[in-house]
């Protein structure tokens, strides 16, 4: 384990503290993996909203002359459609080898200011940060230059309640749909702070990323929590509330080996860019799509009570190796166990039974379609929903 | 009746030859949410040390050890269906499992709760 001393804390440090969070060594960050509970927070977050600190993670600026140059910069190692990118919405893309193995997942999002121009605003991984931004700076062109937001804080606000609380803080971000970003205002007693705010996460639930100043964030984060339809959340639940969301987490469910196809992210890999088919990776990537991928990652339930762990073998018919589980978890929402893993593609039908082989000899299980619990993204803006 | 413990955070209740034995506050508190345990078989006999059973949380799995050796005499089958019981009564109705000892003897090397007391303050 690392030594506590070199892990770096993030603005909210303290204020986790105070709170009660159980900080654990994460990326090379000291995290709260809980507060009350990670049973209780993730409920909590599924039925009001929870408050999660995801400053860890690696906050960027694209920055060229345009909104072309850049975005052909990115296009350059990601299967994404970013010159199509819109003022004002962001994307899901992919950072690729030119194997078509996955480098990183990350957001892309474009200001809807027009001053704001030639800038892309992306949120790298906390474990893959460092890595991207050398995997860049070797083939970024010139003129495009990538800067670290390091004086930034990230806090998510996610759950069915987040749309209520933003509004009473920052209406205007309380009117973006989902994967909408804008700058805005948020209210403070001592003054408002600018933030850069987009209507998404990483949860399955209706929520808000919030991109802030790291010396405004504790205020921030106080605000929000003041409010009584909001709890701090730690990374334990965000674990537990992304597996149930079906989303994979880097590290686990995708890496360097696995390929878009193959990891079911087939929707990043945009309708121009297969016909132009010049992204890293394209040649395998086009084939996968064509011809379907040899393994797929599949969501699995297991029979039992007991949690089925990162590692274990999935078996076939007469006990034939055919995957490993990538993530496993007690689902609380779900009720049961849960897990998410790579099956060769004969196996991959939903409804398939397999055998799971873990540290207590094999249990039954099932291939079943992902999101494990429905999501629940506010897809067509802030006013229109009955939710809240 | 003493309550014992060990430094796997297990506790021993003595009750004539039969030992009650579960995990204690301070592991359930660190373990966090517990949502699964699998039990010995009742029967089985355990020698001190040995793996006696598994609790998982929603992070993670740990093995509980038996703290001394001895039979199987019953398991608390209630916490199949409720084992969040362990987190809300982890010395009480949250126990594990009973064993018929074989050697008295080997509680006299655990601790009683102020050593275990002491013992987790310097953790």
């Amino acid at each position: 384990m690392a030594d506590p001393s070199e892990l770096k804390h993030t603005p909210l440090f303290d204020l986790h503290r105070e709170l009660g969070g159980r900080m654990v060594p994460f990326a090379g960050y000291a995290m709260p993996v809980q507060f009350e509970g990670i049973i209780a927070e993730h409920g909590w977050t599924r039925e009001k909203a929870g408050l999660f600190d995801v400053s860890h993670m690696g906050q960027r600026f694209l920055l060229g002359p345009d909104h072309e140059t850049a975005a052909k910069a990115l296009e350059a190692v990601t299967p994404g459609n970013l010159c199509g990118l819109k003022p004002g919405r962001q994307r899901y893309t992919l950072l690729l080898l030119d194997n078509g193995g996955i480098v990183d997942d990350f957001m892309v999002a474009r200001s809807p200011d027009p001053d704001d121009e030639g800038s892309l605003f992306l949120v790298f991984n906390a474990a893959r940060k460092d890595i991207d931004d050398a995997y860049l700076a070797e083939r970024l062109p010139e003129g495009v230059t990538l800067a670290a937001a390091e004086d930034r804080a990230l806090l998510a606000l996610q759950g069915p309640a987040a749309h209520e609380v933003m509004a009473r803080h920052c209406p205007q971000a309380a009117e973006l749909s989902f994967m909408g970003v804008r700058s805005a205002a948020f209210a403070l007693p001592q003054g408002a702070v600018d933030i850069h705010v987009s209507r998404s996460g990483y949860t399955g639930e209706d929520g808000f990323e919030i991109s802030v100043p790291a010396e405004r964030a504790e205020a921030v984060a106080r605000a929000l929590l003041a409010e009584e339809a909001v709890r701090p959340v730690g990374l334990g639940a965000r674990d537990s509330l992304r597996l149930e969301a079906g989303l994979p987490l880097y590290g686990h469910d995708i890496d360097e080996t696995t390929s878009p196809v193959e990891a079911g992210l087939a929707f990043a890999v945009a309708k121009a860019r297969r016909e132009s088919a010049d992204f890293p990776g394209a040649e395998r990537i086009l084939a996968e799509l064509a011809e379907g991928p040899s393994r797929q990652r599949v969501g699995l339930r297991p029979a039992g009570r007991a949690p089925v762990r990162e590692g274990a073998q999935i078996l076939g018919e007469s006990d034939a190796l055919i995957g490993a589980v990538t993530s496993g978890s007690f689902a609380p929402t779900v009720g049961a166990p849960i897990a998410m893993g790579y099956v060769d593609r004969a196996y991959a039908e939903p409804g398939t039974k397999v055998q799971l082989a873990g540290r207590r000899g094999s249990e039954p299980a099932e291939i079943v379609a992902m999101p494990f619990v429905p999501h629940r993204y506010r897809r067509s803006g802030g006013k229109q929903s009955g939710a809240a | 009746m003493t309550t014992r413990y060990t430094k796997d955070h297990e506790w021993v209740r003595l009750d004539g030859d039969t030992a009650t034995i579960g995990i204690s506050a301070y592991a359930a508190g660190e373990l966090g949410d517990v949502v699964f345990v699998e039990l010995p078989e009742a029967g089985k006999a355990l020698e001190k040390g040995a793996e006696a059973a598994v609790v998982e949380s929603v992070k993670a799995a740990s093995e509980v050890y038996a703290p001394v050796s001895g039979e199987v005499t019953e398991i608390n089958a209630a916490l199949e269906e409720a084992p969040q019981t362990v987190n809300e009564a982890p010395e009480g109705d949250g126990w594990f499992f009973r064993l018929k000892l074989s050697d008295k003897s080997q509680l006299d090397g655990l601790m009683d709760e102020a050593a275990y007391k002491t013992f987790c303050e310097g953790l």
